[in-house]
């Protein structure tokens, strides 16, 4: 088995295919997570037949939303090989505002909404020309963050404005409101920036900087628009998760920082080199949260829920670390 | 003449925040007229402690060189908090084996970290953190069985003073001075700053590299460990988001205190002088009546701002 593993390697770098092994090794980066999320459901299905209904589904993939849209911000940091260690504390600044600023004054609280985005670019802007690790800049903006959520809303309450929670009520046909979202926001995501050139060039900055300054790109503006990309996915994932509490509170959003780094990686993504699909991530985001019911089912203690999340992260990551040995 | 001072203060990075604690103090007391200034000095030192202790692993991390960080801190003060005051349960009987379950629990968090980051080459940052956070729900599970109080010996000693200096900022001032030395002559220092200035120099050069880092990532636990339980001591007991803070502070004064966030050098005083620094600024803003939710703003922009200028005189030299 080994001499035919090697002569098969041997004749696919012979025959110049190193093309189709990076297909494969793609295909392979959101094939392993998407067939452990069958694995997964299949088992829920199994000791919960009622979960595999269009209620059953809603409830069970309840949290869905805030959680894919956190992952997709994480993903737009780590594409440029930076971490957000701050998106959690950011999703609850968000969910303040929105159950507080814009209910009561609407155009003030959109106003700070699109100024949070702004920030984000900012704070990419700050990393890129200042050379700083995003490590400690978004630590760092974890605590203003976190201020400003306390400031807007000290304890928790509040109220969102009534079409916030409609609209993350809403039943469309046939298929559940956190499935419909999945799969468009994979799909457009995918389209955004793995088949648009601009998505590639992206991409580019995280794997290939100086390639891409050479070509001619601003490595600024690309890590900006990253940056802004990933605020704005924030806004979003904070207004879903106000739209489904239908209250403010500013700790909310804290698990959120572990849920949508483990995501990323568990749908494939990378630290090094750009390394991110926006289907792996999607499908990443639903892993970490059927875990959560998956141990509901089992009747193990949500008091194990970190561990669980934080065990996925290291067993995916010291599995493909095999990986690369058994390559090499 | 400039020319001089400059260079006085580039091998001195440790000065800038001195100075800066020092501006702050003036102006707190300036806000209550004078009124007990020394005191507050005392209680900053005591409070500037445990930011110092968990500091002193997180530098050493640091200046080990580019990805290498400990984020479990929070995680491990936590756990070995609750299990070093749980088997206190407020007598002094089980004092010494509580510390010693506190400081294994310290060892085996930072073999665990260790065994992640070269046994299975995951980057320090995501496995440190999600190793901390493996740590902190064993915390939680614990927290449900036990809801102890620490042993009045140690409560005493967290919060004893000696000529008006608490104690265990004297005790782990001279542990600074120790871990200064170590790091300008002996072999572990330097070659902890070796690694971080190139690490694959360091291992052409035959230097111990993975024990070395081995090394640095166990005394991180450790210390974090030991800062759990006097944390956990000085407040009364442990709580679950006792940690929660210092995943940040641990980091900031490293940076604040003028170590290079690139590796390869490290500034154990100004460790000191940016703990004493970031709990004047609370007390400074407590003494003039703001809530908490600015008190995180202003300590988060200091220390995105502090870390922005230091960078760019790194550049600029």
């Amino acid at each position: 088995m080994p001499a035919d593993v090697t002569a098969e390697m041997a004749a696919g770098i012979a025959a110049g295919a190193g093309e189709r092994g990076a297909r494969r090794a793609a295909a392979l980066r959101v094939g392993l997570p998407a067939a452990a999320l069958v694995v997964m459901l299949s088992v829920i299905f199994a000791m919960q037949p009622r979960a595999m209904s269009y209620f059953g589904l809603s409830v069970l993939l309840n949290f869905t939303l805030p959680a894919i849209f956190a992952a997709m911000a994480q993903m737009a940091v780590i594409a440029v090989g930076d971490i957000d260690l701050g998106i959690g504390p950011f999703l609850s600044l968000v969910n303040c505002i929105a159950a507080t600023l814009l209910a009561t004054r609407p155009l003030f609280g959109w106003l700070a909404l699109a100024a949070l985005v702004a920030a984000y670019a900012g704070m990419g802007a700050l990393i890129h020309v200042r050379r700083l690790p995003s490590i400690v800049v978004t630590l760092g903006a974890s605590f203003v963050w976190l201020g400003l959520a306390l400031l807007v809303l000290p304890s928790p309450g509040g109220a969102p404005p009534g079409w916030l929670p409609a609209l993350f009520a809403w039943q469309p046909p046939f298929v559940p409101l956190p499935v419909l979202a999945s799969i468009l926001l994979a799909a457009l995501g995918q389209f955004l920036l793995m088949h648009t050139s601009y998505g590639v060039v992206l991409r580019g900055i995280g794997g290939h900087p100086r390639a891409i300054a050479r070509a001619g790109w601003s490595l600024l503006a690309g890590r900006m628009a990253l940056y802004a990309l990933a605020g704005a996915s924030g806004v979003i994932a904070g207004l879903a998760l106000t739209g489904l509490n239908t209250a403010g509170d500013a700790t909310v959003g804290a698990q959120y920082t572990l849920t949508s780094i483990a995501a990323v990686i568990v749908g494939g993504g990378e630290f090094v080199g750009g390394i991110v699909t926006p289907l792996g991530t999607v499908i990443g985001a639903w892993i970490m949260l059927l875990a959560g019911s998956l141990l509901s089912f089992l009747n193990i203690s949500t008091d194990w829920q970190l561990s669980v999340q934080g065990g996925i992260l290291i067993v995916v990551l010291g599995l493909r670390a095999l990986n690369r040995w058994s390559a090499a | 003449m400039t020319g001089n001072v400059r260079a006085w203060l580039d091998a001195r990075p440790w000065v800038w925040s001195f100075g800066a604690a020092l501006i702050v103090w003036l102006v707190t007391a300036l806000a209550v007229q004078g009124r007990g200034m020394l005191e507050t000095l005392a209680v900053a030192l005591q409070f500037a402690t445990f930011y110092a202790i968990v500091g002193i692993g997180q530098m050493l991390t640091i200046a080990a060189g580019p990805g290498n960080i400990d984020l479990s801190i929070p995680g491990v003060m936590t756990f070995a908090g609750y299990v070093a005051i749980g088997m206190m349960n407020g007598g002094n009987a089980g004092l010494a084996a509580g510390i010693a379950a506190g400081v294994v629990i310290g060892l085996a968090a930072g073999a665990f970290n260790v065994g992640l980051i070269q046994g299975l080459r995951i980057p320090p940052m995501i496995g440190t953190l999600a190793a901390g956070f493996v740590f902190q729900s064993m915390a939680i599970a614990y927290s449900r069985t036990s809801h102890a109080a620490p042993a009045p010996l140690l409560v005493s000693f967290s919060v004893a003073r000696v000529l008006g200096l608490p104690v265990i900022a004297l005790i782990f001032i001279v542990l600074t001075v120790l871990v200064s030395v170590a790091l300008s002559r002996s072999v572990f220092g330097r070659s902890v700053l070796a690694i971080g200035q190139n690490a694959r120099a360091a291992r052409l050069a035959g230097l111990a590299v993975r024990r070395t880092l081995g090394f640095v990532y166990l005394a991180s636990a450790v210390l974090a460990a030991v800062a759990g339980i006097l944390l956990s001591a000085y407040s009364g007991g442990a709580a679950l988001d006792m940690g929660t803070d210092y995943l940040l502070m641990s980091i900031a004064v490293v940076v604040l205190g003028g170590t290079s966030i690139a590796g390869g050098q490290a500034s154990p005083a100004g460790l000191w002088g940016a703990a004493i620094l970031l709990d004047l600024v609370v007390t400074m803003l407590n003494v003039m009546r703001v809530g908490a939710g600015l008190r995180y703003v202003v300590t988060g922009l200091i220390i995105i701002g502090v870390l922005a200028l230091a960078k760019g005189r790194e550049q600029a030299t």
